[in-house]
């Protein structure tokens, strides 16, 4: 085992910094050096190279598989197909309708069909192209609204209906008239995670038959769960350890190269490396899932929601993921944070054959505020308010319901919020001294003439932790022993550190409370209990509780000790105590329960509401359709601060990927096909797109949360792309409906948006249309 | 292709290199350089940017044969530069490092910067390093970090 080169070490913090302050994060030093391994790191001197044979087709029927000639090649040890699999041959977060191999079809490009392990990565790619595989080719199913609610469309699964998940929400009265209505048709387009470390890792097989993997991945329990169930092996022999990963963002929580390697290995009886290369990694994941977005919101004349009714689209592509959790948050924050009287609201989540899409930071919520956020901007402009008075009037405070009914029993102090961001000073004119300050830099091909500046704004609510019932829960096992004549607290938990710096975030819990001066922190992996998925802004909350609790077991423990040992004494130093022995305790945080949301989604579904809002400044040049964004300003409520350089970098990293969907980042799907899966076209921001950033932090404790703390890592990531959408709509008058804002809407006008949508999606649905209202605005 | 070279100040000698092998894969698959990152193999992302001849390349895009009797530095040797040094440091107080994906690279860029020792606004910081992809931090911590090390740099000269 000592030959991996790159296995996780162990990290430890060095005096004692609690909550609140910002010590420096344990793995930076290696990240610094170049010599913090991430799974493609990962080297081994008897490691074969694994590689994945993937369809060309979004839609074929297998007619058969020839790998002879690629078996036959120099240095090919295992070519592997669906008849080679030992155990299940599916999986999958939810419903487990992913094929580890396609069988008899394909139904997506990029759908993996068979594997092969050789000598390098030179062969095991030359191997590949040996494969012949015949499809039947067929059309594929790649439109969402007609897999929802065309009769004639095929069913992308024999199976299951091409609807995943219709949530309703219905609340209030159906249909109610209102002397302000605005509608609009939204649409977002797939984002890609882009998480910079390619998928990878390495896997091998054990003396006891079973396997160890190393690997990037957000939840290593529920990966093991599904590699053992492929590779007929009972979970403990089925050894995960978190190898560093490179950004994950949502993408890792699927299985990518895992269970494929794993079978390599236990195939061959060598330890196989695999790594995706950038174009394999964008059809090796799941993506944000696109969106069609109907809204219309009526209002009394001086701006209060009467109603909102609303109708999306989620495109989940061919596989489930985690589409069925996407439906359930797009529905139940799918008016924002805004309380409403009235909601009709169906949220579809579809199979087609495009790319599987599943979790991105933001997770459903993201979809849903920049088309709520843009209607807000238009019903303001009905009903001649500004922006943020029109939210303000609206706001969900202490004491309110949510459109699922869910009472919000802790601070959401959005007016305040609101406030700081009217409070927070506009950045002074544009001065294009450096042709770099334009829209489009030292390459745009006017001299500025055309550059208007335009002022937006958008204000997000996102939930904490996983909801709808799940029992969502993190162990953590905490040892003091004596180390060097010192204690020496040890942290171990499966909890993964993807970079938001959660590794020091659990050595201050234990500083604040333990009288400590050193902690380590070993490696995640499944020798302890699970810690639940690296998701939902979820781990400082679940895994921070973990560590909290154990804290609280060691002190009792240690108060016990001392009491038999030293009877009388009330100050022996911790070192002494410890001279007797180490001290363990493992602890398992639940939050509090959570219930599935009924048939007209209500109830209580969410654990915790956070907040964040957006003010953008842009410049666009209005000749070219280029804009650049001149500055940011952001205001969250986190409840309680615990690191507060790691909480900024969260909120600048979330608002860059907010940017990066309102103006640059699409994975452009045709037919089926990703045509852009590369850096030289799918664009995210550099550092001349992202500009500064000004940041308000609040802190309203969350009574029912450890030290009141707010899940902070998506809210960011929610409202950025509606404020600067809406501040390039202010400064060009371009009423724009899509996200990423292209060029080419902002200089060619519009085609004009296919109305009747109402009345072709059912007569209920229609009811309120045709009402006659004192003002409409449409689009 | 046997092709020689200096790489961190050391002399290394490769021997039936391919003709297509990008130095990339020679400083991590040979020579066990790991420290040089691989995001996207097409010269977009910047996470392998190293020192050919003291000027930065993208590591993917060079092949190695390009590299014969030449000089290459890697993060892995630069760890001691002075300049190196401080922009550590800095990333590391500021908070610009959180995958670390991106932070080599950008360390070796930056410090090429901080070589041309004329003070860069933070347009020439993000002209330098636009070329650098980071998807965690959102940069406004490394332009900070880059701004804080030059003020640093040029106490210490």
């Amino acid at each position: 085992m000592t030959t991996v080169t790159g296995r996780p070490v162990a990290l430890t913090m060095a005096g004692s910094a609690g909550i609140g302050a910002s010590p420096r994060r344990p793995d930076g030093p290696l990240k610094a050096r170049g010599e913090f391994a991430y799974s493609s790191d990962l080297r081994h001197p008897q490691a074969l190279f694994g590689a994945t044979l993937r369809s060309p087709h979004p839609r074929a029927r297998i007619v058969g598989i020839r790998a002879e000639a690629a078996r036959r090649l120099a240095g090919v040890h295992a070519v592997l197909t669906h008849a080679d699999l030992p155990a299940a041959r599916t999986t999958g977060l939810d419903r487990r309708d992913q094929p580890v191999l396609a069988g008899d079809r394909v139904r997506y490009q990029g759908e993996p069909v068979a594997l092969v392990a050789a000598e390098d990565a030179v062969t095991a790619r030359r191997a590949l192209s040996l494969i012949e595989v015949e499809y039947a080719v067929e059309t594929p199913l790649t439109d969402p609204w007609r897999s929802a609610f065309d009769p004639d469309a095929p069913l992308v699964h024999d199976a299951y209906d091409n609807v995943v998940r219709h949530q309703r929400i219905r609340r209030g009265e159906v249909a109610v008239p209102a002397a302000v209505v605005v509608r609009g048709e939204y649409r977002v387009g797939m984002q890609d995670q882009a998480f910079l470390g390619p998928e990878s890792g390495l896997a091998l097989p054990a003396a006891d038959g079973g396997v160890e993997l190393f690997a990037a991945t957000q939840w290593l329990h529920v990966d093991r769960d599904q590699l053992a169930a492929v590779l007929g092996l009972p979970p403990e022999k089925v050894r995960l350890t978190l190898a560093g990963v490179g950004g994950a963002f949502g993408a890792r929580e699927d299985l990518s190269m895992q269970a494929h390697a794993c079978l390599l290995a236990l195939t061959c009886g060598r330890p196989v490396r695999m790594a995706y290369l950038r174009d394999e990694s964008f059809v090796g994941h799941v993506h944000r899932h696109p969106a069609i977005l109907r809204y219309e919101h009526g209002a009394d004349h001086d701006g209060r929601l009467v109603y909102v009714r609303a109708e999306v689209i989620l495109d989940g592509g061919a596989y489930q993921s985690s589409t069925a959790a996407v439906v359930g948050n797009a529905a139940s924050l799918g008016v924002g944070p805004y309380e409403v009287p009235n909601v009709l609201v169906d949220v579809y989540g579809v199979y087609t054959n495009n790319p599987p899409c599943g979790a991105m930071r933001g997770f459903g919520a993201v979809q849903t505020c920049f088309a709520y956020e843009s209607q807000m901007d238009r019903l303001a402009r009905a009903c001649g308010l500004e922006p943020l008075e029109v939210r303000a009037r609206n706001a969900v405070r202490q004491g309110s319901r949510i459109a699922t009914g869910q009472l919000v029993d802790a601070p959401i102090p959005i007016a305040e919020i609101l406030d700081a961001l009217r409070a927070t000073p506009l950045p002074p004119p544009a001065d294009p001294l450096d042709p770099r300050d334009l829209p489009g830099g030292v390459g745009a091909t006017t001299g500025g003439e055309g550059v208007r500046r335009g002022v937006g704004y958008g204000i997000g609510i996102k939930n904490i932790c996983y909801s709808e019932g799940f029992d969502d829960h993190s162990t953590a096992r905490l040892r003091l022993e004596l180390r060097d004549d010192g204690p020496m607290a040890i942290v171990h938990t499966a909890a993964a550190e993807v970079g938001q710096g959660l590794l020091t975030v659990l050595a201050q819990i234990v500083a604040t409370e333990l009288p400590v001066e050193r902690v380590e922190i070993l490696p995640a992996d499944t020798n302890v209990g699970s810690a639940g998925s690296t998701s939902a802004s979820r781990q400082s909350y679940m895994t921070g509780g973990a560590v909290q609790a154990a804290c609280a077991a060691i002190r009792a423990r240690l108060a016990a000790v001392a009491t038999s040992l030293f009877p009388g004494r009330a100050d022996v130093p911790l070192a002494e105590l410890l001279r007797h022995g180490p001290v363990e305790e493992t602890r398992e945080f639940h939050h509090r329960p959570t219930v599935p949301l009924d048939a007209d989604g209500q109830g209580a579904s969410h654990v915790q509401f956070a907040v964040c809002a957006h003010r953008a400044v842009v410049d666009v040049d209005v000749d070219l359709g280029l804009v650049r964004v001149v500055e940011l300003a952001a205001v969250q409520d986190v409840g309680r601060v615990l690191h507060p350089v790691s909480l900024a970098g969260q909120i600048h990293g979330g608002s860059a990927q907010g940017l990066g969907l309102a103006l640059l980042e699409e994975a452009v799907v045709v037919d089926g096909v990703i045509r852009n899966p590369s850096f030289t076209d799918y664009l995210i921001p550099t550092m001349l797109d992202m500009p500064e950033m000004t940041l308000s932090i609040l802190e309203h404790p969350d009574p029912h949360a450890p030290y009141g703390l707010r899940g902070a890592g998506e809210p960011p990531t929610l409202s950025s792309t509606p404020a600067i959408v809406a501040a390039v709509r202010d400064a060009t008058g371009v009423d724009l409906h899509r996200v990423p804002v292209r060029p080419q809407d902002l200089t060619t006008a519009p085609p004009p948006e296919p109305w009747g949508w109402w009345a072709d999606a059912g007569a209920d649905k229609a009811a309120a249309v045709d009402r006659n209202h004192d003002r409409e605005v449409t689009s | 292709m046997r092709l020689t070279m200096k790489v961190n100040g050391r002399p290394v000698v490769a021997d039936r290199v391919a003709p297509e092998r990008s130095l990339l894969r020679l400083l991590r698959d040979d020579l066990g350089l790991t420290g040089t990152k691989d995001a996207c193999e097409q010269g977009e992302c910047g996470s392998c940017t190293v020192l050919l001849d003291g000027g930065c390349v993208n590591a993917c895009l060079v092949p190695a044969g390009q590299a014969d009797g030449g000089s290459v530095e890697t993060v892995e040797g630069l760890v001691d530069v002075p300049a190196v040094v401080i922009l550590r440091e800095a990333f590391l107080a500021a908070g610009a490092v959180q995958c670390g994906f991106c932070t080599p690279g950008l360390l070796v860029a930056a410090q090429e910067l901080m070589s041309r020792r004329v003070e860069p606004s933070d347009n020439d910081i993000r002209e330098a390093l636009a070329g650098n992809l980071c998807r965690c931090t959102g940069y406004v911590t490394i332009i900070h970090a880059v701004r804080c090390a030059w003020r640093a740099s040029r106490e210490v000269r």
